[in-house]
């Protein structure tokens, strides 16, 4: 039984739930006994808050992906989980960064920001906050970017996903 | 007159008595208090246990042995933490029970009040459900709702937190709630034709097949239709510990238990053939130590209720979720008899070859007094069985033929589960002979029970099996660890004749070969309450046949080897 495991991967799971107290610990005891790492996982009400949408983008063995999914299908709270096909979904993330401010750099700085689409929030005499969103792998690039721009502080929402598919979530509220 | 309103307890009975519950098992505390009060205007009896664990096991064995729902009723803190052994033992095994906990007031959660346990935080992982009770109004719909999910699909536990504020407060609703569950669709899977078609294909070109029988058919009640596949295929049936009951074990296609303690011929037949079906069952480690090498030349065909437990453990050739017996009444008219003489010849040649060892020469052996016992009673008792030695003993010669008449720590292997269980199972079937076949050492888990079984005046029959050791492990300790044992000795066991005598419980008690059966006999037919027999076995007695852990059936040992064997690379 000395089977080396396979290394472990990211994956993103999209879960429809009723949006009740304990539904998250419900959920991540199934990630955590399955020695699955949550990366980011973002939570928003649909539905008159009744119920809840998450996106959980987590880190582990293949082997263990399908029980996962399966068991937190088994949760009685719990009304979808799937994982989202790329070309069905649209992926967005949003971060924000603040750099120490320095103008000698800040021409180079302000390309990047452009090339990225980014927004200038904030701007004191020692810091600077900019906004980037779009994919997950866009945001890694932008981040390794500004690295040698005196990076202070990153906060990211975590990645958020929509299908392209039109749901009947109106199904579930009658 | 003004109808008097009912508050959050009485409203709760109402609802226990409406989905007929007839027996709560449990201890009360301060947080229950309101439900207790509500139980004494209803005509719900109420079991008074000493110890919550116990509780739960009487429910856990009520409701394996009637297939409706067992209830337990405990307070807060540690009323209710004693009660997560249980929950882990029926959630295991797939059994229906509920148990109710009462909560410190709502204002006073999550501030360390007295008697405080996060009681849903802490069973998260043992439950199949949990609730935690914020409104008096919603105590109709969570009943209806745990009634439901405790006895539909994959049967198991539910846990309802009910803080006392909850509970002492007005209920405006109506008994008769609606159930809001719309992440369980509780109605039967129409099962997968497709998925059937193509096992009845693999079946009709099977030449050597061997049906795996597991608790799901027991839950599913599908012990007509699984006589019938084994006939029609004319294939050989074993069964795993759970599932004895599901098909007759003296039924000559038979071959008992299989896996790490089954019998010889079960275990040669899963090594030689070429299909294997499972019923109900979950391909658990004690029969699929190796799964790497699990019947890998043999087509592999599974039915289950849930979805996780297919490809879980095995990858199925083919499989069909569904409800044990829907689908074999819609597999069944697809089966083609088949020409498998040979094949049963072969195994019928493996019984003859590898019998169970039925040698009584020299001390009291432990499995010969469960022998006996059976030959006594000529199979006919609900039999509850503890963990360890005598209950892989019990699985090999305590036969099995009805269904819910054997009641077993499976997956969480609770010990101390046997004899409450054997309590609950008595009251749930009065007229039935039930024993409680035990170690000395889980006994004295639960023992405390014996107040509860004397007073109520059952005629539980106690088999206490006595070797003074914790037996399996001191086994485990010989033939891996070199015999250097550790914490296993129980010399210094209490005289369990005295101790039954202290409740006013009858003892008998058995020490040789020449008294076994007119002890037994005596103690089988007593019924003026419980009983205790006390069996002094031999002290070093093995279990055999034995898989090591982690090893496939081909590795089975029938006696201790002259070599010293390595240590086994299974978790347990």
């Amino acid at each position: 039984m000395n089977q080396t495991k396979p290394n472990k991967e990211i994956y993103t799971i999209s879960v429809l739930t009723t949006n009740k107290p304990g539904v998250l610990v419900r959920i991540s005891l199934i990630f955590a006994s399955r020695t699955y790492n949550i990366h980011s996982l973002v939570v928003s009400p649909v539905l008159d808050g009744r119920f809840s949408r998450m996106t959980i983008v987590a880190e582990g063995h293949p082997e263990n992906l399908d029980q996962v999914i399966k068991h937190l299908n088994k949760l009685v709270d719990i009304i979808d989980t799937h994982q989202p096909k790329k070309s069905d979904s649209i992926e967005v993330e949003l971060a924000l960064f603040k750099l120490k401010y320095n103008p000698e750099k800040h021409p180079s700085l302000l390309q990047i920001i452009q090339h990225f689409k980014g927004k200038l929030l904030d701007l004191t005499d020692d810091s600077i906050v900019i906004q980037v969103s779009g994919k997950s792998s866009k945001i890694d690039a932008c981040e390794k970017m500004l690295q040698p721009y005196d990076l202070i502080e990153v906060v990211r929402t975590g990645k958020v996903l929509m299908s392209r598919k039109t749901q009947n979530l109106t199904a579930l509220s009658s | 007159m003004k109808k008097e309103m009912l508050n959050g307890a009485e409203a709760l009975v109402k609802c226990l008595e409406s989905h007929g519950v007839e027996y709560i098992f449990g201890h009360p505390g301060g947080a229950a208090l309101p439900i207790f009060d509500a139980l004494v205007d209803s005509p719900i009896k109420f079991i008074l246990t000493r110890h919550e664990q116990g509780a739960t096991h009487m429910a856990d064995g009520y409701a394996r042995s009637t297939g409706k729902v067992g209830v337990a009723l405990v307070t807060s803190g540690p009323g209710a933490t004693n009660t997560v052994t249980g929950l882990l033992t029926s959630h295991m095994d797939s059994v229906p029970i509920i148990v109710l906990s009462g909560q410190v007031i709502s204002p006073m959660l999550g501030k360390n009040a007295f008697q405080e346990a996060d009681i849903t935080g802490i069973t998260m992982s043992t439950v199949k459900h949990n609730y935690l009770v914020k409104d008096p109004n919603d105590i109709p719909r969570v009943i209806k709702e745990s009634f439901l999910l405790a006895n539909t699909k994959r049967p198991g536990p539910i846990l309802i937190d009910l803080p006392k504020d909850v509970t002492s407060a007005p209920c405006e609703a109506s008994l008769d709630a609606e159930v809001d569950l719309p992440g369980y669709n509780a109605e039967p899977l129409r099962p997968d034709k497709a998925g059937i078609a193509k096992m009845a294909e693999l079946l009709a070109h099977a030449e050597r097949p061997l049906i795996l029988a597991g608790h799901g058919i027991l839950i599913s009640r599908a012990g007509e239709e699984i006589i019938s596949l084994a006939e029609k295929l004319q294939a050989p049936v074993t069964n795993t510990l759970l599932g004895k009951g599901s098909f007759p074990e003296t039924h000559p296609l038979s071959l008992g238990m299989l896996g790490m303690h089954g019998t010889a011929y079960a275990n040669k037949a899963l090594v030689r053939c070429d299909l294997i079906f499972s019923i109900g069952s979950r391909w658990d480690d004690r029969i699929n130590g190796d799964n790497s090498r699990f019947c890998i030349n043999a087509k592999k065909l599974h039915i289950d209720i849930d979805p996780s437990e297919i490809n879980k453990i095995v990858k199925p050739d083919a499989y069909v979720i569904g409800d044990a017996r829907t689908v074999l009444k819609e597999l069944l008219p697809l089966i083609k008899s088949s020409d498998t003489k040979a094949w049963v010849k072969e195994v019928q040649g493996y019984k003859k070859k590898y019998p169970l060892d039925s040698k009584k020469k020299g001390g009291l052996k432990a499995r010969n007094v469960i022998h006996q016992c059976y030959e006594i009673v000529k199979g006919q008792a609900i039999v509850t069985t503890d963990v360890g030695q005598h209950q892989m003993w019990a699985a090999q010669y305590f036969l099995t033929d009805k269904p819910h008449t054997w009641l077993s720590s499976g997956g969480s292997g609770t010990m101390g589960y046997g004899f409450p269980a054997a309590i609950g199972a008595q009251f749930g079937n009065p007229h039935e002979r039930v024993i409680a076949i035990v170690g000395d050492g889980g006994f004295q888990m639960t023992l405390a029970e014996l107040a509860t079984v004397a007073i109520h005046k059952l005629p539980v029959k106690i088999l206490i099996i006595d070797n003074k050791y914790l037996g399996m492990v001191r086994q485990w300790q010989e033939l891996f660890f070199d015999d250097r044992l550790m914490g296993v000795d129980l010399e210094g066991n209490p005289d369990f004749i005295q101790l039954a005598k202290a409740y006013g419980i009858k003892g008998f008690r058995v020490r040789n070969n020449a008294s076994v059966k007119k002890v037994l006999t005596e103690a089988m037919n007593y019924n003026e309450g419980p009983c205790l027999i006390h069996a002094e076995v031999m002290k070093e007695a093995n279990v055999f046949p034995m898989i090591p852990a982690g090893q496939y059936a081909d590795k089975m040992i029938l006696k201790k080897p002259l070599t010293k064997m390595e240590k086994p690379t299974g978790s347990t």
